[in-house]
């Protein structure tokens, strides 16, 4: 079993995703640098958060066109594990991996402060070692979450139960006060039709020590690890 | 010599446009040995400019103390740098972005922040983390502030916020901690003052010293426009007046994405070995980088302007050795193997140039197409320019009487009513609002963000293994009020708050930073202040074992004439032996003891002294309007003792919580640990039940003084008798105040009547929302 971590020339948490698999979790992890269109045989690829390219033009915008992303998309649609964190969740959108866009903080600012996310599904390789109906606490610090599509994207994520991740109180409640973005439906999370890539806002990597105020994140990388155990004793 | 035959003929006019004195225009022609050419008198003029020289702070900076056992290096490099143990080093820098910040906010501060960040990882080290600290002109009209003046103010910090976030936030580091304050001295004048931490393997520590002869050197990064020319001679070293608007074009344009990718390639570079000496583009760009790095290595260099990078056409050679574009470095690399620094930057998508060569013979030549542009012996334009010892003059005595003092109230009279209102003023209120636009928690090392501890804290990984056992606090401080009043105290004050902070946070305090903010020097009054200054820093830093290992002056903070306070800003940093050992400020459990360490204990004294005191206090400037009397006395022994026993309680894991008593005094103190413990537990209410201990003082001043040297903490009854224990060791006066208590309840007591009686979630409306309130009303 290996991660790779796709690194972008202004990916910022590249270091914090590779510390949590590596050290938090133990498990064998490598960087990928953006040019390269080997994918070094990695088992799952995470696209960290940060500004790749600067978020110049739009967030993820000039990311989709790194040679990397031929290799990614192509790994995504034979059935490889793709999360996409934050920056790396813009990313895929771009990339048209996941459906749906981004917009601009309903507060027109970037915001950093620990928020609820609430498990939705739980039949996926990203959270399948949760609960459903589990929340999760975990950070965010983004200028572009707000979570958008048309109706009928819309209507088709929650058919499909595409949404994995809603901004949630404490409590478990739907209400605005949960949703720090004004993100659509309180999406914080998606996945695609096959459930094999997967997009969040929040940051799991910086949630996975208590020492860091919250280790709620681990259930999401814990779930990949039990999917590629599993998928590897299916071959065996 | 040969010329361009374009060039305008410097006269002594010219010189005086550029701000050199008729005696430096002489030392020029003396040092040249002829009449120096418009870009040899440009260079001259920024490399002794206020801003790069020194000239008038440098014969009283010599005063400070700046070893130490663990300081590696002091200040005269991009950093200073301390050793925190396990062959790791600390390096870190404040610096000032004051004019930039008032004439574009959102550049000024941005450019503020990425040049700090520049001088970390110049030197080697992986930047972890920024503060800042900053002074804004009032938020709120009322009490002589119109509203145009406090809309104005609000539009400068939501500038300078958004610039601090837009920069740290892209290129990915944690903005921890800082201050905020407001006073009217800053509306025409608001400090931006940034500092930066990073950490690196001693042995990979980069200094700026270019060394050996024939060595290429290269210029990395962003290509050379004509922004910020005379940036550190024209804006950072006059005063404004009203055409400084007109100064905008001097302003930098920041671009963080662009020095995320330096900071990478440079790490990356300076990993191949074959990177002799590297210094970044701050102030003075292409100019300083030079000639610093050839006054430090002893040697000359000479450069080809033709090679390097471009942005636009037509520059001349003036303004390419002027510019003061963003995000460019330049690095001496080990001749015969420049091809592998090259292909470091090639592979981050840089500009990396050979633009010329370490000489020797000490000449700092720059060539031009062929032709000889300017050549000036670089160690004398370094080191050899201006000294003044300017004239000093203590301002004639403030003459007060008790009738300019606060005048006490009534016990128990609206006490509650007044607290509320001191919660919510700008100054006390939570800066949640700016803060929360900052990443507070990129690269995962953020054990105590903003308002979480009383310092920031940042856990150290190993390099390699990511192993954690240490943490690094870092705390700024600096009243400009008990400046004004007093320097010398005033600046005591600043060294023992910043230590006291980090103290509280469990860490032991070891060195220091310093970013002092000034009116013009040439004005006897003001070098006053600046002297006392100096030696308040020394006598504290000299007792509390801080040493200052760098920092940086910011004179000509004043604007048609009127200066700002004198604002000294300490940044101290401290370490704590075991990161899981980290002390905050929010009460944990019901029925925890509340205990207060005053280690400076007052002895009784006559109302009038306190008055005197107290009309230094937020309280007495917030409710009274009243800005008189003398700060607190200082007790530098106590606040040791204090610190000691900080420290010794943290590594003894005894005490669940530790918050200093500082702006606001001890009804603030409490009132923010209650508020901490709310925002950390989503469920859990916790309130506070208090008696203050009997002191012949009046109420106001028993809630709200602002006595130095104490403390309050928290501890499970079952750890009283070994909090006190450890209190008593270290000479520290400790008394059971009172109860944390489930529910919302928050009462103080004060000789057998209830003075404050209220609710937390009441208190915590004025204190949380005060801010967003007043900001997002307009």
């Amino acid at each position: 079993m290996k991660f790779g971590v796709v690194v972008f020339p202004g990916s910022n948490c590249d270091h914090d995703a590779f510390y949590a698999i590596g050290n938090i979790l133990k498990k064998p992890v490598k960087f990928i640098w953006h040019q390269s269109q080997d994918l070094a045989n990695c088992d799952a690829l995470i696209l960290p958060g940060g500004f790749a390219y600067g978020d110049y033009l739009r967030t993820g915008a000039i990311a989709r066109f790194s040679p990397v992303m031929k290799s990614v998309s192509k790994f995504a649609k034979s059935g490889g594990m793709v999360l996409g964190v934050c920056n790396g969740f813009q990313i895929l959108l771009e990339a048209g991996l996941l459906p749906g866009a981004m917009m601009r903080n309903s507060g027109l600012r970037f915001i950093c402060r620990h928020v609820y996310i609430r498990v939705e599904q739980t039949d996926t390789p990203f959270t399948n070692a949760a609960t459903k109906g589990q929340i999760l606490k975990m950070p965010i610090a983004h200028s572009d979450g707000n979570y958008t599509s048309d109706e009928a994207t819309l209507a088709d994520l929650e058919k499909n139960r595409q949404v994995i991740f809603r901004y949630t109180t404490p409590a478990g409640t739907d209400d605005a006060a949960g949703n720090p973005n004004g993100s659509t439906a309180n999406i914080a999370g998606i996945c695609n039709r096959e459930r094999n890539v997967a997009g969040l806002m929040p940051h799991p990597e910086r949630a996975v020590e208590s020492a860091l105020d919250s280790a709620d994140g681990l259930v999401i990388f814990r779930s990949m690890v039990e999917a590629l155990v599993g998928a590897a004793k299916a071959t065996a | 010599m040969a010329t361009a035959s374009t060039e305008i003929r410097v006269t002594p006019e010219i010189a005086a446009e550029h701000g050199l004195t008729a005696e430096e225009y002489a030392r020029v022609k003396q040092i040249l040995g002829r009449e120096p050419n418009i870009t040899e008198l440009g260079i001259f003029s920024v490399m002794w400019s206020e801003h790069c020289s020194y000239k008038s702070s440098k014969v009283h900076l010599k005063r400070l103390p700046t070893r130490g056992k663990l300081v590696v290096q002091g200040p005269g490099e991009n950093a200073g740098v301390v050793d925190i143990g396990d062959g790791l080093v600390a390096a870190f820098k404040i610096e000032s972005h004051n004019h930039p910040s008032y004439v574009e906010p959102f550049q000024g501060a941005t450019t503020g922040v990425g040049g700090i960040l520049r001088d970390i990882f110049t030197m080697g080290a992986r930047p972890v983390a920024v503060l800042d600290s900053l002074r804004f002109g009032p938020i709120v009209a009322g009490k002589g502030v119109s509203e145009e003046e406090a809309a104005k103010n609000r539009r400068i910090l939501d500038g300078v916020i958004r610039g601090i976030a837009n920069y740290g936030n892209c290129f990915g580091v944690p903005t921890v901690g800082g201050e905020v304050g407001f006073e009217p001295c800053y509306s025409q004048n608001p400090l931006v003052n940034a500092l930066a931490l990073g950490i690196a393997r001693k042995e990979d520590l980069f200094f700026a010293k270019a060394r050996g002869t024939g060595n290429p050197v290269i210029y990395v990064g962003a290509k050379t426009g004509r922004d910020g020319i005379h940036g550190a001679s024209l804006l950072a070293s006059a005063e404004f007046t009203e055409e400084s608007k007109q100064k905008r074009p001097n302003v930098q344009v920041g671009d963080p994405f662009m020095e995320k990718l330096l900071l990478e390639a440079c790490l990356e570079a300076m990993q191949t070995g074959a990177v002799v000496a590297i210094q970044d583009m701050g102030a003075a760009g292409l100019t300083c980088s030079t000639t610093e790095m050839a006054s430090r290595g002893g040697t000359g260099i000479e450069i080809d302007l033709a090679k390097v990078p471009q942005r636009e056409s037509g520059m001349t050679p003036y303004e390419i050795m002027l510019s003061e574009s963003q995000e460019r470095m330049l690095l001496v690399a080990e001749k015969g193997r420049e091809r592998e620094v090259l292909d470091v930057f090639k592979k981050w998508g840089l500009d990396a140039v050979v633009v010329g060569e370490v000489t020797d013979g000490g000449l700092l030549r720059v060539k031009d197409r062929g032709k000889l542009a300017a050549e000036i012996p670089a160690h004398p334009l370094a080191e050899e320019g201006p000294v003044y010892r300017r004239p000093i003059e203590q301002p004639p005595l403030r003459k007060e009487t008790p009738a300019d003092w606060f005048s006490f109230s009534a016990a128990g009279a609206g006490l509650t009513a007044n607290f509320v209102k001191l919660l919510g003023s700008p100054a006390i209120a939570s800066k949640r609002w700016i803060t929360e636009q900052y990443d507070t928690s990129v690269r995962t090392n953020t054990l105590a963000g903003p308002g979480a501890s009383d310092a920031a804290v940042i856990r150290i990984k190993d390099p390699e293994t990511g192993i954690v056992k240490r943490a690094l606090a870092l705390s700024t401080d600096g009243n400009g009020r008990w400046c004004l009043l007093n320097p010398r105290l005033g600046a005591m004050h600043a060294v023992a708050e910043a230590a006291r902070n980090v103290a509280a946070s469990g860490a032991r305090p070891m060195a220091a930073t310093n970013c002092l903010n000034f009116g013009s020097p040439e004005k006897p009054e003001v070098m006053w202040q600046f002297s006392e200054v100096i030696d308040g820093l020394t006598v504290a830093c000299n007792e509390l074992g801080t040493p200052i290992t760098g920092g940086n002056v910011s004179f000509y903070n004043e604007t048609l004439g009127k200066s700002i306070y004198p604002t000294p800003v300490i940044g101290v940093l401290g370490i704590l032996e075991d990161a899981s050992r980290v002390l905050k400020i929010a009460f944990r459990r019901e029925g925890d003891l509340i205990i207060l360490f005053d280690a400076s204990r007052s002895t009784d004294r006559a109302t009038a002294t306190l008055a005197q005191e107290f009309s230094s206090s937020e309280y007495s400037k917030t409710l009274a309007g009243i800005v008189a009397g003398e700060p607190p006395a200082v007790v530098l022994a106590a606040e040791k003792r204090l610190q000691e026993c900080l420290v010794s309680l943290a590594a003894s894991g005894a005490v669940r919580s530790a918050h200093d008593v500082s702006d606001g005094g001890i009804a603030v103190a409490l009132a923010e640990c209650c508020f901490a413990a709310s925002s950390q537990h989503a469920t859990l209410q916790l309130g506070a039940q208090v008696n203050l201990p009997e002191e012949s003082c009046p109420a106001e001043y028993a809630l709200f003084g602002e006595r130095g040297a104490r403390a309050v903490v928290s501890a499970a009854p079952t750890s009283l008798a070994r909090v006190l224990e450890i209190a008593r060791q270290c000479g520290v006066a400790a008394h059971q105040i009172g109860q944390v208590i489930r529910g919302d309840a928050f009462r103080i007591e004060y000789k057998g009547h209830a003075v404050i009686e209220t609710s937390v979630a009441q208190l915590n409306d004025a204190w949380a929302n005060s801010l967003e309130r007043i900001l997002k009303a307009h």
